[in-house]
């Protein structure tokens, strides 16, 4: 079947493989889950379909399934800390693997346990799932009962997406990051346009395993059910000498066939915002510059990866913060490469709060939210009103680099005057 | 309301594009009361119709213009808006985990692209399921829209994904 496949793309590939017989795009197919994950924000509706619904105590999983604390960790309310408790109890009693407070943010946490690899299809019961597909699996969000159904059938349905080529040309600039490349693409295809699209990454030799999570990341926000990244060599050698992993190769055929075909051109790129009220209102830094912030949050799924911490103490070593800057890296595995690389450091000195591993402030939950009348300048992914804290804060969106030179000024900064 | 012979007619809450699911419950609020659904229901669509709980009937519909839904996985969203007591949304398009935690829950999601557009709050809809047509009765305007798969079809009928699974057999899906 393998050979069979070598000229169609990488969602169909993944997808056939898993089913057994050539899919395409439009076909509603039944698939085999390979990981299955939820968090604390959405784990207690799958504990309430499990016993309630179901009637449940015990079960057998049918496939890998991971419970994440990780919305609110450590628990910020008694409400927070009965979810964990639950969640604690389930996974003792179900073989369900528990990744507690602490240990970090589940689409980061996931691809640092291998528990994703290529060729794997992933439902995870958070929108961000996507972000696995820079491991070459075909990654997609879904709700608690979705959830619950691939935990107890180890399978599940979903609709084969139609897949959309983006090629990458050229490269990166000094200052501009993945997450410029990432609200670029969000600015080009806007809010919710590519449901029932697949996006496959083309060419992304000169872009690193984090930058490429926080493409896939992003792609939540377009609404795709998958964005896929193809195995090359940067991928395997993530596998081999982080892991000790040799893996499946996922590439797509020379003649593999897109509904559609968009070229970016990585030197023309220039560090971006997203401003509100949209995640989609995607402008030059420029346009934005001298705009003043009362909080800077570097961190998130999207966000608080090795390079973006290191990145921002490049910018902060020897500076300091005008404005409150809040650091959250994404998992422990991070903290404790960047404590040892010494970026903590520069960034305590430079008067940041590092806090621990956890979704943090993004989702409005804890750890740093805004008053109203409030601006931040926010590395994470979304800006819907209200989204960090009161209806009448703001939240603009941008990279680390340019989350970090806004820290210093107080006002939206570009970077490159910065490295 | 009844599911049951496919057909389904209410008064309308009109809403416009990109509802997301922080619109219809906020994460702040959905992290306060994160072990008991029933306690968010105060805070259902809470800045785009302030009070909506204690306006709303049982039996209303939504009609909202395209991208009904972005953002989270949150699948309180959905079932907020069905504890409330409304029937189904018509909207121009859906997001795609929203629309699949609709479906998994038993509330029926059509898109349409005539009726959100001649649609007026208050109007009175009727949906036929299985002719898949919606109906504006004060507009007097019938709208023809693509039929559901014959899965999602059967997950409605039957209320849920659940309730499929339990009535029909793991291989149902």
């Amino acid at each position: 079947m393998k050979k069979e496949l070598a000229n169609h793309t990488m969602t169909e590939q993944i997808l056939s493989l898993n089913v057994g017989r050539k899919v395409q795009p439009g076909d509603i197919v039944t698939v085999k889950v390979d990981l299955v994950y939820a968090h604390d924000g959405t784990a207690p509706l799958v504990i309430s379909v499990i016993k309630d619904e179901i009637g449940l105590e015990r079960f057998e999983p049918k496939t890998i399934v991971a419970f994440f604390i990780d919305h609110v960790a450590p628990a910020s309310t008694v409400n927070s800390a009965e979810v964990h408790r639950k969640m604690r109890l389930l996974a003792k009693n179900n073989g369900i693997n528990l990744y507690d407070v602490g240990r970090g943010i589940c689409h980061q946490v996931a691809p640092e346990e291998g528990l994703v690899r290529p060729g794997y299809v992933v439902f995870g019961a958070d929108s961000h799932t996507t972000t696995l597909g820079a491991f070459s699996s075909f990654a997609t969000g879904v709700g608690s009962t979705d959830a619950v159904v691939a935990m107890l059938l180890g399978k599940n349905w979903l609709k084969v997406p139609e897949p959309v080529k983006i090629k990458f040309e050229g490269s990166m600039q000094k200052g501009v990051m993945g997450k410029d490349i990432a609200l670029h693409l969000v600015g080009l295809f806007r809010a919710g346009s590519m449901t029932g699209k697949s996006l496959e990454f083309d060419n992304v030799d000169s872009i690193s395993i984090d930058s490429r999570m926080t493409i896939t990341n992003m792609a939540a926000e377009v609404d795709a059910d998958a964005a896929i990244m193809p195995t090359d060599k940067k991928l395997l050698n993530y596998y081999r000498f982080e892991l000790g992993m040799e893996v499946e190769h996922i590439t797509p055929g020379p003649r593999a066939e897109y509904a559609d075909t968009v070229i970016v051109e990585l030197n023309n790129l220039d560090p971006l915002v997203s401003a509100p009220p949209n995640v989609d209102n995607v402008h030059a830094v420029t346009e934005y510059e001298g705009v003043e912030v009362d909080q800077v949050f570097i961190g998130s799924c999207t966000n608080g990866r090795l390079e973006d911490l290191e990145i921002a103490a490049r910018i902060l070593n020897g500076r300091k913060v005008k404005t409150r800057c809040i650091v959250i890296p994404a998992s422990i595995r991070v903290y404790q490469k960047a404590l040892s690389m010494g970026i903590i450091d520069v960034l305590i000195k430079a008067g940041c709060v590092v806090g621990p591993p956890t979704c943090g402030p993004c989702v409005g939950a804890h750890l740093g939210l805004l008053a109203s009348g409030e601006t931040a300048l926010s590395t994470s992914n979304r800006n819907f009103p209200g989204r960090m804290g009161h209806k009448d804060s703001k939240v603009f969106l941008a990279s680390p680099a340019t989350a970090a030179a806004t820290a210093i000024n107080g006002k939206i900064t570009d970077p490159r005057g910065y490295l | 309301m009844t599911v049951e012979n496919y057909v389904i007619r209410g008064r309308v809450w009109k809403l416009g594009d990109n509802i997301t699911t922080d619109h219809i419950i906020s994460g702040k609020h959905k992290f306060a009361f994160i072990d008991d659904v029933n306690k968010m229901l105060p805070y259902l669509f809470e800045e785009v119709i302030p009070g909506f709980i204690n306006k709303v009937s049982p039996g209303d519909i939504i009609v909202a213009g395209s991208n009904f839904g972005i953002g989270s996985s949150r699948e309180q969203a959905p079932r907020l808006i069905k504890l409330s007591g409304i029937s189904a949304i018509v909207a121009k398009n859906f997001a795609r985990i929203f629309y699949r935690n609709s479906i998994n829950i038993g509330l029926p999601l059509i898109e349409a692209r005539v009726i959100p557009d001649i649609t007026d709050n208050g109007d009175i809809i009727t949906i036929d399921l299985k002719k898949s047509m919606v109906i504006n009765e004060t507009k007097n305007v019938i709208e023809q829209v693509k039929p559901f798969p014959q899965l999602v079809l059967n997950i409605l009928l039957n209320g849920g994904i659940i309730n499929l699974l339990k009535n029909k057999g793991l291989d149902a899906i």
